[in-house]
């Protein structure tokens, strides 16, 4: 189980060590949205703007580490993606975090919003995953 | 002492970005193989989640033995504590997105840095979801 589950753990733990990192330097929630949201908004940049130079960067960083790209496998055709991103960008504001702010840092921080929050994404894409997979559109 | 902050973030975000591509979130295809439970489920995600959660709340309560962060003058943390509405709407609508495409925010922007274009779609479309929510929001 470790063979097969462990290099999922290890990234949990990475980005626990990033949030925990965050919170301690700089005194804020790695929430991926929130940060994009402030950004856009020109309300707050810095140092949100590092942080998803950062990530941005992720991917390149470990193809000098390990010779190879990270796999990305998308099955969505291309309007499927357009919708999507827009409900996924528009929903996370409306509901102030998505799968870092509220399922990583809200958890930890024992939040009850954020409970809410991750019972109703989670929930609404195990559905919705889950029908689109039998009605055949993906 | 802005500067420090700001090189604190990057590695952070780079942390992070490894540890999604570590913990193969940066896969849609892995990512609906968790929430599709119809499907050959692969519950890889929640190693992930549950390994992050934990270390966090560590960090979370390391962080409250500080009086201020180690680069800024203090904390700036969430202060809503009501359950209302738009949480739980905003939430649903993020889970049908994310149920659809297999993307949420952290792993979009990563994979637009991996050149991969149904991300930079996915990416520029969730900016204009966020720009619309900006424009359309009640004030305050």
């Amino acid at each position: 189980m470790m063979a097969q589950y462990g290099p999922s753990l290890a990234g949990g733990v990475l980005i626990g060590l990033a949030c925990s990192a965050y919170l301690l330097f700089d005194g804020r929630i790695a929430g991926i949205s929130g940060i994009m949201g402030r950004v856009l908004a020109g309300r707050q940049i810095w140092p949100g703007a590092a942080l998803l130079a950062g990530l941005m960067v992720g991917p390149g960083v470990w193809r000098l580490l390990t010779g190879l790209w990270p796999a990305v496998h998308v099955q969505a055709s291309w309007p499927v993606l357009v919708v999507s991103g827009f409900v996924v960008g528009f929903g996370t504001r409306m509901g102030s975090g998505c799968t870092s702010g509220h399922g990583v840092m809200g958890l930890a921080r024992l939040s009850p919003r954020s409970l809410v929050a991750v019972g109703c994404f989670l929930g609404t894409g195990v559905l919705v995953a889950t029908v689109f997979h039998l009605a055949g559109w993906r | 002492m802005a500067v420090l902050r700001s090189v604190a973030a990057f590695a952070c975000g780079l942390v992070f970005s490894l540890g999604l591509i570590l913990g193969g979130m940066l896969d849609p295809a892995r990512v609906l193989a968790f929430l599709d439970v119809a499907g050959v489920w692969n519950p890889a995600l929640m190693f992930v989640l549950g390994g992050a959660v934990c270390v966090a709340f560590a960090g979370v309560r390391l962080a409250r033995h500080l009086k201020r962060p180690m680069l800024d003058e203090a904390f700036a943390l969430p202060t809503a504590t009501r359950i209302d509405a738009p949480l739980v709407l905003g939430s649903c609508l993020f889970g049908l997105g994310w149920g659809m495409a297999g993307f949420c925010p952290g792993p979009a922007v990563a994979s637009v840095g991996a050149g991969v274009w149904q991300g930079c779609v996915f990416t520029a479309a969730m900016l204009a979801g966020m720009l619309v929510f900006e424009r359309v929001k009640p004030a305050g």
